[in-house]
């Protein structure tokens, strides 16, 4: 409505909705209501305006749809999920934009939940190939025990025709390669921490992508922490979850959240907060984790979970540490990511390296890369994922530098799919100043 | 060493971005810290300084209006010269994409309810669409989009009297899209001028609608959308559009979600990252820390977490009870963040008019400022040194009846950034 016809503060019931808190409205743990969210939703089809699923895919009725108005027929009677949330990439988007903080994601993701469980053939190419694909640590670690080789086969045409036509993996993209040497056994190698600290101290949540595929993020993650004079341990760790909250699996995504907290919870008490390099990662730790499952410690854990740029943003004089800092020129591309975007931190990269003699950065402008984890790996969404991220593509041409820049590992891939430049994690950069 | 700038400005609507950028004009290392997207999204885009001063008009000058205010309204602390100076701001930052500034004049643009509105800017995109314009026009609206009635349109533009011809034609959107598909598709699909099924041939979306309304022109000079012509080319789509059809081609601002509204977000994004304001968005502001009369910093709460923010100089710039810097519940109206006095009456049966259309107190309900935009407490005294307030927190005007509430973001945007700016 423009406020030509109604005044606005009276048409608008744009109001706050402090009354409503997802975390509090769980009377059990695995039966959540989320009804009083829904409530919340006065339809103004904001989230539907932001859905990057939507605006390329005639056939996805949109977060709205997904959250609210589902659960209301869900209410009313006893209607089956629709098939459609299987299409949300949960990029959370709409979460970030919703006025009334309706609940939506927690909503996608409870009701994909229900879908995978009820409705869905577990002897299904579908739910085959989902289920690998969100357990990609499993493959991972297999993978990365005979890391040549698995590259190897997975670049062979033969693997990619077999991927597509049997599992239903897009054969347009390439597979990650695995590192030679993890960042575990890196971290093993090195005889752990070389900082000791009693009073700063990080627990690194390293997730799968920095252990099997791109170590170096993890070591700059190290070496920057240290010099800053923190005390860095690695507990041991299973994927974050987000992977299997987007497919659905959730009974999978709690036995891994079940691990982690409880490896991480019990340093909290001695000091220790918990940062990720990945931005879904510290995402799935802060928010998605005590939305969705009732684990002890889960409070604490989501409480003491931090980006890692945002970590040291607070606690130390991180822009008066580069001031006097130089790199040699070089010059980004930088894209934020959904779910660094969904934590607040979509600007900290361009404001920090604005100020870092030697770098030139340009924020490529707020679309979603589109991969959404694994969302742009499957055959059936391959196009619709390069069509949502052409914006981001587009930018990046424009863009000065020549070398992209984000946070996210999926989106990294997406970056380099579309535009074939390198990209590079901010930490690296960060590194590269601090040395 | 925590997050620390010289002027922190919580609220990223208007009125917070114009006071962003007047305090990074000064000279100053500003930051500015906001919590969901701004009433932008909602709002029509169109700039009204003031149309309907006390309930009467449309007046055609705003500023020969001014007088007539009350003195507690933003505009007699502030002054004319603000206004003019935040509208100056507003036409560097949105350089060619808006128009108005050439005169004092209020334009009359039609809105999707058919009425006209006096406002002081308006898009481009709306340019050839003014109802002081004698030309001919047909009013299209589309069949799957049930909020934009193009008939209706056309019959209460007529009703209100307009010195022109106007029709109205529903058509259906030249693609297949479900029945419901989202505003943001249609802009999409011209945006990128997709290849589409039409009349047997493959053909780009924008000559495809262009074909579709041609029938329906019969001789008129000009044709209205629902604003939905495209989103970052949408000068390339109208100018596509006109060239197929051989009239001009304007869009009628409609809401929520509103093209004008976001492009214009663009736009004070885009102004704003130039200028080097920092900016975090998407946790909302929820504590302060405060030595004495002197804010400190405020808190940021990051997903259940407090992150103190430190500054020098504060402007809030949260809205009003629509963009949720003035909340009320049933007893009280209150401004959250800082507390700060908000007058109103304690009987809440008081707050607003049993007529609907009457003149509601709680319209007004903000806080209280002095002429450099200083947050007063209840006894006139400046409740901190170093707060000042901007937009629709501050009360004493009902910018939507007045229609006057862009302009009353922009003039206490400037004097409230200026100010902050200068005390560093
Ligand atoms: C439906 C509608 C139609 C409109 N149409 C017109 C029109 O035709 N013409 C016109 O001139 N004006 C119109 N307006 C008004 C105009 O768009 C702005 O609302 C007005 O200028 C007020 O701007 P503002 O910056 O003060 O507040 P807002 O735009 O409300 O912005 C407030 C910002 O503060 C943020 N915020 C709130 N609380 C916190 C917190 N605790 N911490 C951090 N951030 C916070 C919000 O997220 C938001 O970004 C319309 C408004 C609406 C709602
Ligand atoms: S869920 Fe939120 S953004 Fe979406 S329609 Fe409802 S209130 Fe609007
Ligand atoms: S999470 Fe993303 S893809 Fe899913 S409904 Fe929300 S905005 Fe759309």
């Amino acid at each position: 409505m423009s406020d030509a016809e109604h005044p606005a503060d009276e048409s608008n019931p744009n109001v706050a909705q402090d009354d409503f808190e997802p975390v509090q409205v769980f009377p059990e743990a695995d039966e959540m209501d989320l009804r009083p969210g829904a409530d919340n939703c006065y339809k103004c089809t904001t989230c539907d305006s932001a859905c990057p699923v939507a605006e390329v895919d005639d056939e996805f009725p949109g977060p709205k749809f997904q959250g609210p108005e589902q659960w209301r027929l869900k209410r009313k009677s006893d209607e089956d999920i629709d098939a459609s949330v299987m299409d949300c990439s949960n990029c959370m988007r709409c979460d970030d934009v919703c006025p009334s903080s309706v609940p939506l994601s927690q909503m996608h993701n409870t009701a994909r939940g229900e879908f995978v469980d009820e409705r869905m053939e577990k002897l299904s190419r579908e739910y085959v190939r989902n289920r690998i694909l969100a357990n990609y640590r499993t493959m991972a670690e297999l993978g990365s025990k005979v890391p040549r080789l698995t590259n190897f086969v997975m670049g062979l045409g033969v693997t990619k025709l077999f991927n597509e036509k049997v599992l239903g993996v897009t054969s347009e993209r390439e597979f990650p390669e695995f590192a030679t040497q993890t960042f575990r056994e890196w971290w093993d190698e090195r005889g752990g921490p070389q900082v000791r600290s009693e009073d700063k101290r990080v627990a690194y949540f390293h997730g799968c992508y920095s252990n099997y595929n791109t170590p170096e993020v993890g070591k700059a993650l190290v070496r920057v922490f240290e010099e800053f004079g923190y005390e860095v341990v690695v507990p041991v760790q299973r994927c974050s979850g987000t992977p299997m909250f987007a497919n659905g699996m959730l009974n999978d995504a709690k036995r891994a959240a079940g691990i982690n907290v409880e490896n991480f919870s019990g340093l909290i008490a001695d000091g220790y907060d918990i940062v990720a390099s990945c931005t879904s990662c510290s995402m799935s730790l802060k928010q998605e984790y005590p939305e969705l499952f009732d684990l002890d410690g889960i409070e604490d854990v989501s409480a003491h979970t931090y980006e890692a740029m945002e970590y040291l943003r607070i606690h130390e004089d991180l822009e008066g540490a580069l001031a006097d800092s130089s790199v040699p020129e070089q010059s980004y591309a930088y894209h934020a990511p959904c779910h660094a975007r969904n934590q607040g931190l979509d600007r900290q990269a361009v404001e920090l390296f604005r100020e870092l003699d030697g770098v030139e950065i340009e924020d490529v402008g707020p679309s979603c890369s589109g991969i959404s984890g694994t969302y742009g790996w499957k055959e059936e969404k391959y196009e619709k994922s390069m069509k949502i991220g052409e914006e981001m593509f587009e930018h990046m041409h424009h863009a000065a530098g020549e070398v992209g820049m984000t946070e996210c590992p999926t989106c990294s891939m997406q970056m380099e799919h579309g535009t074939g430049y390198e990209i590079r994690h901010p930490l690296q950069v960060l590194e590269e100043a601090m040395a | 060493m925590p997050i620390r700038d010289d002027v922190l400005v919580v609220g990223g609507g208007l009125a917070g971005s114009i006071a962003a950028l007047s305090a990074a004009e000064a000279g100053a290392s500003v930051r500015l810290v906001s919590y969901k997207k701004s009433t932008l999204r909602f709002a029509s885009g169109l700039i009204d300084v003031l149309g309907y001063p006390n309930g009467d008009g449309p007046v055609s000058n705003p500023y020969d209006a001014l007088s007539s205010l009350p003195d507690d309204h933003p505009y007699s602390l502030a002054g004319e010269q603000a206004i003019r100076d935040g509208l100056d701001l507003f036409d560097e930052v949105t350089a060619d994409s808006y128009r108005g500034s050439h005169t004092d004049a209020n334009a009359l643009v039609p809105t999707y309810g058919g009425t006209v509105k006096p406002t002081a800017r308006y898009p481009e995109a709306s340019a050839a669409g003014l109802a002081s314009d004698a030309r001919s026009m047909l009013v299209v609206g589309f069949r799957s989009l049930t909020d934009f009635d193009a008939r209706l349109v056309s019959e209460h533009l007529e009703a209100a009297g307009v010195p022109f011809e106007v029709r109205g034609a529903e058509l259906s959107f030249p693609e297949e899209f479900r029945a419901d598909a989202k505003v943001t598709r249609f802009a999409n699909a011209l945006d990128r001028d997709e290849e589409i099924r039409f009349a047997g041939r493959s053909v780009g979306a924008r000559e495809a609608l262009a074909e579709t309304v041609k029938p329906r022109l019969k001789g008129v000079e000009r044709v209205g959308f629902p604003s939905l012509l495209g989103d970052e080319h949408a000068d390339e789509v109208r100018a596509d559009l006109e060239s197929h059809l051989g009239v001009d081609v304007f869009e009628i601002p409609m809401g929520p979600p509103s093209f004008p509204g976001l492009r214009l977000e663009d736009a004070l994004f885009a102004a704003l990252d130039d200028a080097g304001v920092r900016m975090s968005t998407g946790n909302p502001v929820v504590d302060y820390e405060a030595d004495g009369d002197e804010l400190q910093a405020v808190h940021v709460d990051q997903k259940r977490r407090k992150v103190p923010y430190h500054a020098d100089e504060f402007v809030l710039a949260a809205g009003g009870l629509v963009g949720k810097g003035i909340d009320s519940n049933r007893s009280r109206v209150r401004e959250p963040i800082f507390e700060s006095y908000v007058p109103h009456p304690s009987d809440r049966y008081d707050w607003f008019d049993t007529d609907a259309f009457g003149d509601h107190p709680f319209a007004r309900f903000g806080v209280v400022v002095d002429d450099e935009m200083r947050v007063l407490d209840r006894n006139d005294a400046p409740q901190f040194a170093n707060l000042r307030a901007a937009g629709a927190v501050v009360g004493g005007a009902d910018g939507a009846a007045e229609k006057s509430s862009s302009g009353i973001s922009l003039a206490t945007g400037v004097v409230a950034g200026r100010e902050a700016g200068a005390s560093i």
